[in-house]
C-alpha cells in the first residue's frame, strides 16, 4: 500500500471529522436563539448535569483539596514558607483544579450518557421519528444539552472551588495545625477577581465541550449496539482531550500575560 | 381499479427518476412511481434492494442525488427546513420498530405532534392521545407506561396511534408486520386498513410480508436492484408474468433473484 495515500486518506478524515464537528456546532448555535425553545427539556438536561453530577464533582474536589494542601505544605516547609500555603490552595484549585476536574468528571458522566442516549434514539429510527413529527432533532435533543452544559457547569464548578478550598482548609486546621481564622484571611486576601471570572469562563467552556461532544457522537453514530458504544467511548476521550487543550489555552490568554509581565 | 383508471386520477405522491447511491453502491436507479389520492401502494421486495432507502428519500431524510418528488403537486427535494414541517404535518409514519421515544411516556408519544407542533395544552393532547390509542385497541391504562415496557406487537400498535393521531392525508409503513406472530400481524394489519379507511389516507407500505401485502394493498409494486421492475393491481400479482415477482411471492431459492450477502 502506498503509504502516502495512507497519510493522505488519514488526513482526509481527520479534516472531514472537523469540518463535520464545526458545522455541527455552528448549526446547533444558531438554532439557541431561534424558536421553538425545548424548556421543559432544557430543564431535564439542567437537573441531570448539574444537580445529580454534584455528588461526584463534591468528592472529587473534597479529596483533592485536601491532598493538595498536604502537598504544598510539603513543598512549602522546606523554605520555611508555610504561611503562603492557603494562597497556593485557593489559586491552583479556582484557577486550575476546580474547572478541569470538575469538568472532566461531568465529562466522564454526561459526555457518555448523551452519545449512548442520542446513539441509540439514531440507531433505532427515534431521530427520524422526530423529523417526521415536523420536530427538529437539533433543535429537540442538541440545544438544550448545549445550553444546560454552558449554563450548569459554572454553577457546579463554583461549588466545587468551595467544596476544594474547604478540603485544604480542613487538612490545615485539623491535621496541620493552621489557625483557622488566619487561613480563611490569607484565602480570601489572595483570591482575585480574575480568578474566579477565568473559573466560570472556564467552566462554561467546558460544559460547551461535554455537551457537544455527547451530541455530536450520538448523533452521528451508526452501525448498531457496537456504534453506539463506540460513540460514548469516542464522545467521552474526544471531552477529556479537548476539555484539557481548552482549559491551557485560555490559561494562556489570562494568565500568560502575567507571568511575561 | 385499472391501468387507466389509476392514470386518470391525480397523483397525491410521484415520484419521477429518483437515484440515490452510498459511496460507489447505487441503491436507487431511476424510481419512477405514482400513488394515487387515497390509493394503497405497497412496495415489495427482498431485504437490501432500497425499500427503506426509497421511503426516507420520499419522507425527506435522504436528499435523492437526482430526480424529483412530488407530493399533492408539490416538489419536496429540495425544502426549506420551515417548509419541510409544513409537509411533514400532512404525512404519518409507522416505523419498523417503532421508533417510539424512551424517554417519554406511551401517551406524549401519540401527541408529540400535538404538544410540541401544534402547541396543545397537555390535558387536552392526553385526552386526544387516549382516544387514538382505544382507536387501535389499547386501553388507557397504557398511557402512563413507558416504551419499555410494551411488547412488540403493543409497541407497534402505539407507533400507529403516533402515526395517525394529527390525522395524515399520507401514511407509511414501514415493515409494519415484521417481528410479530401471524396472529398479531393480522391485527395489525387489520388496524391499518381500518385507520386508512377511516383517514381516506394515501398509502405507501413497504413489506416482504407477502400476506400483510395483499391484505394491505390497492396495488403492488416490486424493487428489484433499484428499479421497480413490476408494478399493477393486487389480484394481478399472481399472474405478473414477471418471473422475479413469481420468484418472490412463492418465496422460491431459484430463480433470477440472487440474494446479496452484503448490506448496502
Amino acid at each position: 500500500m502506498n503509504p502516502l495515500a495512507v497519510i493522505g486518506r488519514i488526513t482526509r478524515n481527520a479534516l472531514a471529522a472537523i469540518g463535520r464537528l464545526v458545522v455541527f456546532a455552528g448549526v446547533a448555535v444558531s438554532h439557541v436563539v431561534r424558536p421553538p425553545f425545548y424548556l421543559r427539556n432544557l430543564l431535564r438536561q439542567m437537573l441531570t448535569i448539574g444537580y445529580f453530577s454534584l455528588p461526584v464533582v463534591g468528592m472529587t474536589a473534597l479529596f483533592t483539596g485536601a491532598a493538595l494542601a498536604e502537598q504544598i505544605y510539603v513543598g512549602s516547609s522546606r523554605f520555611n514558607a508555610e504561611s503562603t500555603m492557603a494562597a497556593v490552595v485557593v489559586i491552583a484549585i479556582v484557577r486550575e483544579l476546580g474547572p478541569v476536574l470538575g469538568g472532566l468528571m461531568v465529562a466522564g458522566r454526561v459526555s457518555s450518557a448523551m452519545a449512548a442516549e442520542i446513539g441509540t434514539m439514531r440507531v433505532t429510527e427515534q431521530i427520524d421519528a422526530l423529523f417526521t413529527l415536523s420536530t427538529d432533532p437539533l433543535k429537540y435533543l442538541v440545544v438544550p444539552r448545549l445550553v444546560a452544559g454552558v449554563v450548569t457547569l459554572p454553577l457546579l464548578v463554583i461549588v466545587a472551588n468551595i467544596i476544594g478550598v474547604f478540603g485544604g482548609f480542613l487538612v490545615a486546621t485539623q491535621q496541620l495545625g493552621f489557625n483557622p481564622g488566619s487561613y480563611l484571611q490569607v484565602t480570601v486576601d489572595y483570591l482575585e477577581v480574575s480568578d474566579v471570572v477565568s473559573s466560570l469562563v472556564k467552566a462554561a467552556v467546558f460544559g460547551f465541550i461535554v455537551a457537544l461532544m455527547g451530541c455530536f457522537h450520538g448523533y452521528h453514530s451508526s452501525g448498531g449496539a457496537q456504534g453506539v458504544g463506540r460513540a460514548t467511548t469516542n464522545a467521552v476521550v474526544s471531552a477529556f482531550i479537548l476539555i484539557l487543550f481548552a482549559n491551557l489555552v485560555i490559561t494562556v490568554l489570562v494568565f500568560g500575560v502575567d507571568a511575561v509581565g | 381499479m385499472n391501468a387507466q383508471e389509476h392514470a386518470a386520477r391525480p397523483a397525491m405522491i410521484r415520484l419521477a427518476g429518483v437515484r440515490k447511491r452510498f459511496g460507489r453502491k447505487q441503491v436507487l436507479e431511476g424510481i419512477d412511481l405514482a400513488v394515487a389520492r387515497g390509493e394503497s401502494l405497497v412496495v415489495i421486495g427482498g431485504s437490501g434492494t432500497g425499500k427503506s432507502v426509497l421511503l426516507k428519500c420520499i419522507l425527506g431524510l435522504l436528499i435523492p442525488e437526482a430526480g424529483q418528488v412530488f407530493i399533492d403537486g408539490q416538489e419536496t427535494t429540495r425544502l426549506s427546513p420551515r417548509a419541510r414541517r409544513v409537509v411533514m404535518s400532512r404525512i404519518g409514519m409507522l416505523f419498523q420498530g417503532a421508533a417510539l421515544f424512551d424517554s417519554l411516556p406511551v401517551w406524549e408519544n401519540v401527541a408529540f405532534r400535538l404538544i410540541e407542533g401544534e402547541r396543545m395544552p397537555r390535558r387536552k393532547a392526553r385526552e386526544i392521545a387516549i382516544e387514538k390509542l382505544a382507536r387501535v385497541g389499547l386501553g388507557g391504562d397504557v398511557a402512563d407506561l413507558y416504551p419499555a415496557e410494551l411488547s412488540g406487537g403493543m409497541k407497534k400498535r402505539v407507533g400507529l396511534a403516533r402515526a395517525i393521531a394529527a390525522d395524515p392525508e399520507i401514511v407509511f409503513f414501514d415493515e409494519p408486520t415484521t417481528g410479530l406472530d401471524p396472529i398479531m400481524a393480522g391485527v395489525i394489519n387489520e388496524l391499518i386498513v381500518e385507520q386508512v379507511e377511516r383517514l381516506g389516507a394515501t398509502t405507501i407500505t413497504i413489506t416482504h410480508d407477502m400476506t400483510s401485502a395483499r391484505r394491505i394493498a390497492d396495488r403492488i409494486a416490486m424493487l428489484h436492484q433499484g428499479k421497480i421492475i413490476w408494478q399493477g393491481p393486487v389480484d394481478e400479482v399472481d399472474h405478473s408474468g414477471n418471473p422475479y415477482v413469481e420468484q418472490f411471492i412463492h418465496g422460491r431459492p431459484e430463480g433470477p433473484i440472487r440474494m446479496a450477502v452484503r448490506a448496502p
